[in-house]
């Protein structure tokens, strides 16, 4: 480590010594939120304007779910019920997933990790964020106003010239979300290209900033295809320009290929970030340098690649062609290889590591359980002759629910978790998180695990109704029980979290004990990020185990600081230190 | 794309931004960025791109007699307005690398005055279509004559593309004026981030040539389909 910033951190956590401005105490009116050009900021925003649309996505699940409890259905029309299941999945995927991680991890730590004093375009940035702010209130209007009830991918005709309720609007929202991912993606791709920290070359880069790299490349080729697809939908019903119109000899099917050669690299636009937080927890909570990390950096741009080249496999009973069929299947297979290189080397890092078992290490482990499941499956539905009997049923939603929730969403979770402390300069309540970790994942696969086994018996999905089939009503009260048991585990963090910034203990610079530059500056970091610019001399993820040991002796004789104990019970410490602070403040 | 000599002041200068070491970092940064945003733009028109050249390929004799009625001269001078206002342009990014202000203040005005020449020959031929019935919707093809013989359903598909793929170009002039003016007023303000340093001036250049290039293929695509 360049040790310099180290022993400044240390300082700033001191008590006895009054704490400089950071920034979130340099300036404390709305205003300055509101115009600021701070990425650690926007991220913030980032995160409070993602989680209320997360909790809406999250309702709508929850209605859903209650309504599938009986097979005659419990509460809604079918109408409404298919606007239930278009809003949420429109607002998961284009308010939540899409942007999550980027914009809040990606936004905060990007210019940390790399040294720099913030993004390159700070204004841009800000932008990015008012344009995801509109889109969203225009979403949500359209969704009040009229709704949507052609599900999330629009198919044509439908979209364009039968369904009556309010699609123009919400796709002009997804639109300049769109439009907020680009300018996000374009931040990134020039950050890493231009303000790298003296040092810092490109294999020294945390794994996390190639996979916002890998995912921002993926954002720029693929968002403005989307972008331009469901606008024609909107010039279709607003102009009658007839674009995709099957009456006039346009092609319908033409709408689906354009629209997954978005959606397809969309998955990876929400996993792959889920990797890069996944490398660095597991590469910080085994105390190892991550295994291969050159086949891991690069197995994130294959993925990027190959990703653009499988949006077929979504088509394989649209009437494409058989031969395109067998070649979309082929390369759906081929991306399979990176991404299991990458499952392989995180087991690989454990192995002989010095596992803490925290509780982003906790969510960490069972994203590589999860995301294997979730990838697996996948392989099932791009064979040919599997996909034809599995396609459109309960399988389907299971599979990308089990990378979606179980891959992004967990490791969505652990990056909380885990820069937390970094973000806030407050730890929460560990031994709660790591609980709740388990419960999550308890949560999640009594959720989704019976949707498994009811698609694999025949269960269609978007189904309002199954009275023809009352035998998967045990699955489906299995699934939602799950749900139940998801969403108190989602809303409980809620409460420590905040709960945290109230009165939990003081943070110190790297709690972790965690390895990279931002944990080299201050919790939570000044505004320009660090004192003086740092100078990397060491490699990525280079743990000295002989060197922590001592400097874990060290620091545990200034000043108990929370969890960077990585003995055997040093975990107890941060909740003596909760009971003891909270009396005082 | 070095930085202009005195533009090497560590951190004195007043168009360096606070989270770039230098102006060449800064400069270098800018055009990356620009690049990048003209990629995705690439990607954005080469969607409509795709869907016309399939189209095209599955209705090649009824486009051709659809396109027919469309005006080629107007599109020609169209075409040399733009091409005019790429190479005034071009003249502007030169004259700001030379910080010779009058000759970037004339350059972007003639730029402007033809990014409106080329906005009012659209809406003349826009204006024409619609009075001949050509837009589509329900009243389409209500004076055949201007159909030439193609069949309406296949018509009406090619000048539901024409409308887009035109308009969106259309709404990238409109864009293109808004900036360029902006960029004009700063110029003629002698703003020092324009004037010291010529990179705003060449990201704007790049954004136009860009405008530009979209019509260089659209014109020939639109106008001037050969006899299938």
């Amino acid at each position: 480590m360049s040790s310099i910033p180290i022993e400044k951190g240390l300082e700033n956590s001191s008590p006895h010594q009054r704490e400089p401005a950071n920034y979130l105490t340099v300036d404390w009116s709305l205003k300055s939120w509101l115009t600021t050009g701070d990425h650690k900021r926007i991220g913030i925003m980032y995160l409070i304007s993602i989680s209320f649309f997360f909790l809406l996505g999250g309702i709508s699940a929850g209605l859903i779910r209650y309504e599938l409890t009986s097979p005659a259905g419990r509460v809604l029309e079918s109408e409404t019920y298919n606007k239930i299941f278009s809003a949420h999945g429109i607002l998961m995927i284009f308010t939540f997933l899409v942007v999550a991680i980027p914009a809040v991890f990606g936004n905060f730590l990007l210019p940390l990790m790399i040294g720099a004093r913030d993004l390159a375009f700070p204004r841009l940035n800000l932008m990015s964020w008012y344009l995801y702010m509109i889109g969203g209130t225009l979403i949500l209007g359209g969704m009040i106003n009229g709704g949507v009830d052609s599900g999330w991918t629009f198919y044509v005709p439908y979209s364009s010239m039968y369904a009556n309720s309010n699609i123009a609007l919400v796709i002009v929202g997804i639109f300049f979300g769109g439009f907020s991912s680009i300018t996000t993606g374009i931040n990134f791709i020039v950050t890493t290209h231009k303000m790298r920290a003296p040092g810092m070359t490109w294999f020294r880069l945390p794994l996390f900033v190639w996979a916002m790299y890998a995912t921002s490349v993926v954002i720029i080729l693929g968002t403005p295809v989307v972008a331009i697809t469901l606008l024609l939908i909107v010039f279709e019903r607003v102009f009658q320009l007839p674009i995709f119109s099957p009456e006039l000899g346009g092609d319908p099917v033409l709408f689906q290929h354009l629209f997954w050669f978005y959606s397809h690299p969309a998955v990876y636009i929400m996993i792959l970030p889920a990797f890069g937080i996944q490398s660095e927890l597991i590469a910080n909570f085994a105390r190892k340098r991550i295994f291969g990390y050159h086949f891991v950096a690069f197995s994130t741009l294959a993925i990027a690649g190959l990703g653009f080249l499988v949006w077929g496999h979504h088509m394989f009973i649209s009437s494409q062609s058989m031969y395109q069929g067998i070649v979309f299947s082929l390369i759906s297979f081929l991306v399979a290889v990176p991404s299991a290189v990458k499952i392989f080397n995180w087991t690989a890092t454990l192995y002989k590591g010095n596992i803490r078992l925290t509780s982003p290490m906790i969510y960490a482990l069972s994203f590589i359980g999860l995301f294997t499941v979730g990838g697996l499956t996948g392989l099932f539905l791009g064979s040919l002759g599997t996909n034809v009997h599995l396609t459109n049923t309960y399988f389907i939603v299971a599979h990308f629910h089990y990378v979606m929730v179980g891959g992004s969403l967990t490791a969505f979770l652990g990056a909380l978790h885990y820069w937390w402390p970094k973000m806030t300069g407050r730890l929460y309540n560990e031994s709660l998180a790591k609980w709740n970790a388990v419960l999550v994942f308890v949560g999640f696969n009594l959720t989704f695990f019976p949707q498994f086994v009811m698609g694999w018996m025949g269960m269609p999905r978007r189904y309002h109704y199954y009275y023809f089939a009352p035998e998967y009503q045990p699955y489906h009260l299995m699934s939602t029980a799950g749900a139940s048991v998801l969403a108190l585990g989602l809303i409980i963090p809620g409460f420590y979290l905040l709960k945290s910034l109230a009165n939990g203990p003081k943070a110190s610079a790297n709690p972790w004990g965690a390895h990279g530059l931002e944990w080299e500056t201050a919790s939570p970091p000044v505004t320009t990020n660090f004192e003086q610019t740092p100078i990397v001399m060491d490699e990525v993820y280079d743990f000295d185990p002989v060197l922590e040991h001592e400097q874990a002796q060290a620091r545990k004789a200034l000043e108990p600081t929370g969890y960077e104990g990585y003995e055997p019970g040093a975990l107890a410490e941060p909740k003596k230190d909760e009971s003891d602070l909270g009396g005082k403040s | 794309m070095a930085a202009i000599a005195d533009a090497h002041g560590h951190g004195h200068d007043e168009a360096l931004h606070h989270q770039f070491e230098d102006m060449d970092q800064q400069n270098e940064a800018y055009l990356v960025g620009m690049w990048t945003f003209l990629v995705t733009e690439v990607m954005f028109f080469g969607t409509l791109f795709i869907i016309y050249t399939l189209y095209r390929s599955m209705y090649q004799m009824d486009w051709y007699l659809a396109h027919e009625a469309l005006n080629i001269p107007m599109g020609g001078v169209n075409t040399i307005i733009l091409l005019i206002s790429s190479f005034t342009v071009a003249v502007a990014v030169r004259s700001a690398q030379r910080r010779e202000r009058n000759l970037v203040l004339w350059n972007l005005g003639i730029t402007l005055v033809c990014a409106f020449a080329f906005l009012g020959i659209k809406g003349v031929e826009y204006m024409e279509k619609f009075q001949h019935n050509l837009y589509p919707g329900p009243e389409f093809g209500r004076h055949p004559e201007y159909l030439h013989g193609a069949a309406p359903n296949f018509a009406q598909l090619y000048y539901g593309l024409y409308f887009g793929m035109t308009g969106l170009h259309a709404v990238h002039v409109i864009v293109g004026i808004i900036v360029i003016a902006y960029l004009w007023v700063k110029w003629f303000l002698n703003a020092k981030n324009v004037t010291l340093d010529y990179v705003p001036t060449e990201m704007v250049g790049l954004y136009w040539h860009f405008v530009d290039l979209v019509w260089i293929f659209l014109f020939p695509l639109m106008y001037l389909m050969p006899k299938p």
